[in-house]
């Protein structure tokens, strides 16, 4: 097997399992979307496990870094474009309730039929975006 | 505490799931979403070995009782209906998904690299999120 293809596989075996260990241990759902929002909106101490929750993603890169897994250098999209797809990000992931890991992975790893059909939909407009961008502007 | 320290390590193993698996990389997820160009398929792997790893866990531990290890109950969500909401919410996150390559995991995981591309990013998101109610007319 292609090495990388490799990487990619346990690499997303292991946010599988930290997804999972989140459900097994706390009962709650790894949606960084939500747990993020739900993080700034509010101190209250309800929020200390979503805030330790993203404390170890953001920590996490500088832990592989030694052993060679890195955080990208550069970004190959202009600011102004960062900035719309950012709030296009933001406002879209709440009113449809989760993103990648809380409709893609543990909402399909549930076989919840709504975060079926939302993932579809992302990725069918993520796709069609790339290819409107790359190949017709 | 517990709650604190599990969330912790959860949050750990994430991230050093998206890094490893180079889901960080804007770059590499524009080439995975450029399925009619020069298509990388390197980040289905990535959802394939998440699946892999929660599906078979969650239907072995948590859908008998939907209690946690320590006997709590799971807060999964209730919502069955698949509304307009749902689906304009996930089409207008994908657009911005395939504008930048960066969804909400990995631009949280990017924070460390000082990136000021990352950093604007994660700003207008954080605004989004704020500013989602306010926009959505959406019942």
């Amino acid at each position: 097997m292609n090495e990388i293809y490799l990487q990619a596989l346990i690499g997303g075996a292991l946010l599988g399992l930290g997804a999972i260990l989140l459900m097994l241990t706390l009962g709650k759902i790894a949606g960084i979307s939500g747990i993020t929002h739900s993080a700034i909106t509010s101190l209250s101490k309800e929020n200390y496990w979503r805030w330790a929750f993203l404390i170890g993603l953001i920590a996490a890169p500088l832990l592989s870094a030694p052993f060679g897994f890195t955080l990208p250098e550069d970004v190959p999209v202009s600011y102004t474009t960062l900035a719309i797809a950012g709030l296009l990000v933001g406002v879209g992931t709440r009113i449809g309730s989760g993103c990648t890991s809380g409709h893609g992975i543990c909402g399909i790893g549930r076989l919840s039929k709504r975060s079926i059909v939302a993932t579809c939909t992302f990725m069918l407009t993520a796709v069609i975006t790339v290819t409107v961008v790359r190949h017709l502007l | 505490m517990r709650n604190c320290i599990f969330a912790l390590i959860a949050g750990l193993l994430f991230g050093l799931g998206l890094t490893i698996s180079t889901m960080v990389d804007p770059a590499r997820v524009l080439a995975f979403l450029d399925v009619f160009g020069d298509w990388d398929p390197t980040l289905a792997f990535v959802m394939g070995g998440g699946l892999a790893v929660y599906l078979p866990l969650f239907y072995l531990f948590i859908k008998p009782n939907k209690t946690t290890l320590f006997g709590e109950p799971c807060s999964l969500p209730q919502t069955k209906t698949i509304d307009a909401k749902l689906i304009v919410g996930a089409a207008l996150f994908g657009i911005g998904w395939g504008l930048s390559g960066i969804c909400p995991g990995p631009a949280l995981a990017n924070i460390t690299g000082g990136l000021p591309a990352i950093l604007l990013f994660v700003a207008t998101m954080l605004l989004g999120m704020i500013m989602a109610p306010r926009v959505s007319t959406l019942k």
